[in-house]
């Protein structure tokens, strides 16, 4: 790497980049804190004095909404994603690596899929299980809804990996005298895993966050991010913030638990090179 | 690094044709043909599950809201006919063109400020920083709040910009102004903004993935050839982020085209917006009239993301 002198353009470009992470975090700081507000405190600065209360407000059972219910109910959703659309992208991204009859109807379906708007793709589903005479539910309908909007970003992930792998490593394996499910299990997955799990991160955190295509697909009972929307409506206390920090900092945790396992991967693979 | 791509294919296709023609002299080979079968069905296999998804909670709800578009309906429920009703009462009424232009006004202010600051963020990430784990460090710390849930993102600026909120507070204190500024909060204002917050990101990936790309070589030749720094950005970086560019807008514009979220948080319900308006005819089960609106929405959309495509071949840049 070169090391010239850093160039005024750098620290203008610093301090732009500087603001845009301000920017980003600051606001979801200040929930942060006021999550902490006093009992007497309001939804503004200044604090009230400092407390759990509203975190104790939140696990209680009581008018603002079943929490824990919802909670549990977008949980088991983003892992039931998350597992199809790793199966899924990854046996997508191994089928799109030939081309056959309709590769490319299926891929730009699957690019339609990201681009047409998320209230749209709710609405038909609802009408399709209404017509249908099927009842929408979170793991029926809302289940679907989300893989419309998970799988895209699963199979062009896929298909973005295998596009830079190199096929001598399989035909190494196949000149040794493996067998093709040997190569799979053995030579392709364990290099393609770290790109897997950023699969599964993705399927997970964006099914949990979803909120436009469960509009009309969750049936009868809320998932979280549609609790907290209705919250934002008729709730007035720091609860609402509780609750914000409360997911924030469970979908912090996933995502760095992801990156972790990614790292200790990629740490192994170096090794065994 | 791009360039040696098709060149390696070549390679091993070489490679693999020779092999079938050492292992299989002579004789027409039955057996290389039956490998060939069963390696395109097995790609037929493994892309089933994903077009069975796609085709019955992608393809087939929008292919119904298309029909039902065309139906007639009452408080009870629809009925099955072939009505322009929707459609003319949509497209006749004067709201609708209104909230139309609301909903591009928002598109056109949100997508020039994503692409300006996602520009210079993936600039200094792609060419300022100059370690690769450093580069992957800062990426992540831009990527990790879009993982988290929009809609506690959009909460979160309600104690910032808020009548008592920081920003009011701290410029009365200072004595810049006099009395709060209204127009912080739930105003147009409001819901750009916080469009740009929820959105930028879509528009920093792209554009970084493709700098990333670019041979430095480029630019030192540029450079040597006598051209300063904002020539260099302008007639060299910014021709080959275009591919980069026109993904990031592409999940802009689809995405501000079609919220109501943050519209109607960040507005206070004062504002429009095309999806919003479906919304509200959800909620009252008018679902041909959301329909018919759906299915404009929806050429809309696509008419604007071809007129973007034409700019690039995403198939290539993947």
């Amino acid at each position: 790497m070169s090391h010239e002198k850093r160039t005024l353009e750098f620290y203008v470009l610093a301090a732009f980049f500087a603001v845009f992470v301000f920017f980003l975090y600051g606001p979801l700081s200040a929930v942060l804190i006021l999550s902490f507000q006093g009992p007497d405190g309001g939804l503004t600065f200044p604090l009230n004095g400092v407390s759990v209360h509203w975190f104790y407000n939140l696990f209680e059972q009581q008018a603002v909404g079943d929490f824990g219910a919802s909670f549990k109910r977008s949980f088991s959703l983003g892992l039931m994603v998350m597992v199809v659309n790793v199966l899924v992208s990854l046996l997508a991204g191994l089928a799109f690596r030939r081309k056959f009859k309709g590769s490319t109807v299926l891929f730009y379906l699957t690019v339609a899929s990201l681009v047409v708007p998320s209230i749209i793709i709710s609405l038909g589903i609802g009408v399709v299980f209404q017509q249908l005479g099927l009842k929408p539910a979170w793991y029926s309908s809302a289940f679907g809804a989300h893989l419309t909007w998970t799988l895209p970003f699963g199979v062009l992930i896929m298909f973005a990996v295998f596009n830079r792998f190199s096929p001598s490593y399989e035909e190494a394996a196949r000149d040794l005298g493996a067998t093709s499910w040997q190569t799979f299990r053995h030579v392709l997955l364990p290099m393609i895993a770290p790109s897997l799990i950023g699969v599964g991160l993705f399927g997970f955190t964006l099914s949990y966050d979803e909120f436009a295509r469960t509009l009309m697909t969750s049936g009868t009972y809320n998932t979280l991010p549609l609790e907290i929307y209705g919250m934002t409506t008729n709730v007035t206390t720091p609860v609402l913030y509780a609750l914000g920090t409360v997911t924030t900092l469970f979908s912090f945790t996933i995502i760095l638990l992801a990156l972790a396992i990614i790292l200790v991967m990629r740490r192994r693979q170096a090794k065994l090179v | 690094m791009q360039f040696d791509e098709p060149e390696t294919e070549h390679v091993t296709a070489a490679i693999t044709d020779e092999e079938t023609e050492i292992d299989m002299p002579a004789k027409p080979a039955i057996g290389v043909r039956i490998g060939k079968v069963a390696a395109y069905l097995a790609s037929y296999l493994q892309a089933v599950p994903l077009a069975l998804i796609l085709g019955f909670f992608f393809l087939l709800p929008i292919l119904m809201i298309a029909v039902v578009s065309f139906w007639d309906y009452d408080f009870a429920g629809l009925y099955p006919d072939f009505l322009t009703m929707n459609y003319t009462d949509t497209l006749g009424s004067w709201v609708t063109w209104k909230t139309y232009l609301n909903t591009l006004k928002y598109t056109a202010m949100v997508w020039g400020l994503t692409l300006l600051i996602g520009f210079w963020v993936a600039y200094f990430l792609a060419f300022h920083i100059r370690t690769t784990t450093m580069q992957m460090v800062l990426f992540l710390v831009c990527t990790v709040p879009f993982l988290t849930s929009n809609i506690i993102r959009m909460i979160s600026w309600i104690p910032v910009l808020g009548r008592n909120g920081l920003v009011n507070t701290t410029l009365i204190e200072m004595g810049i102004i006099p009395a709060p500024i209204e127009w912080l909060l739930y105003s147009d204002f409001a819901v750009v903004l916080a469009m740009v917050h929820l959105n930028t990101l879509f528009m920093v990936t792209p554009i970084f993935n493709t700098l990333m790309r670019i041979d430095k070589s480029l630019i030192e030749a540029a450079r040597d050839a006598g051209a300063n720094g904002w020539q260099i950005v302008w007639n060299v970086i910014l021709p080959l982020a275009k591919p980069g560019i026109a993904i990031g807008s592409i999940f802009v514009v689809t995405l501000v085209m079609a919220d109501f979220s943050t519209v109607q948080v960040m507005s206070g319900g004062q504002s429009a917006s095309v999806a919003l308006m479906m919304k509200n005819q959800m909620s009252l089960l008018q679902y041909p009239a959301a329909a018919a609106n759906a299915v404009v929405l929806l050429i809309v959309v696509l008419l604007m993301v071809a007129a973007i495509l034409r700019v690039v071949d995403i198939r290539k840049e993947l």
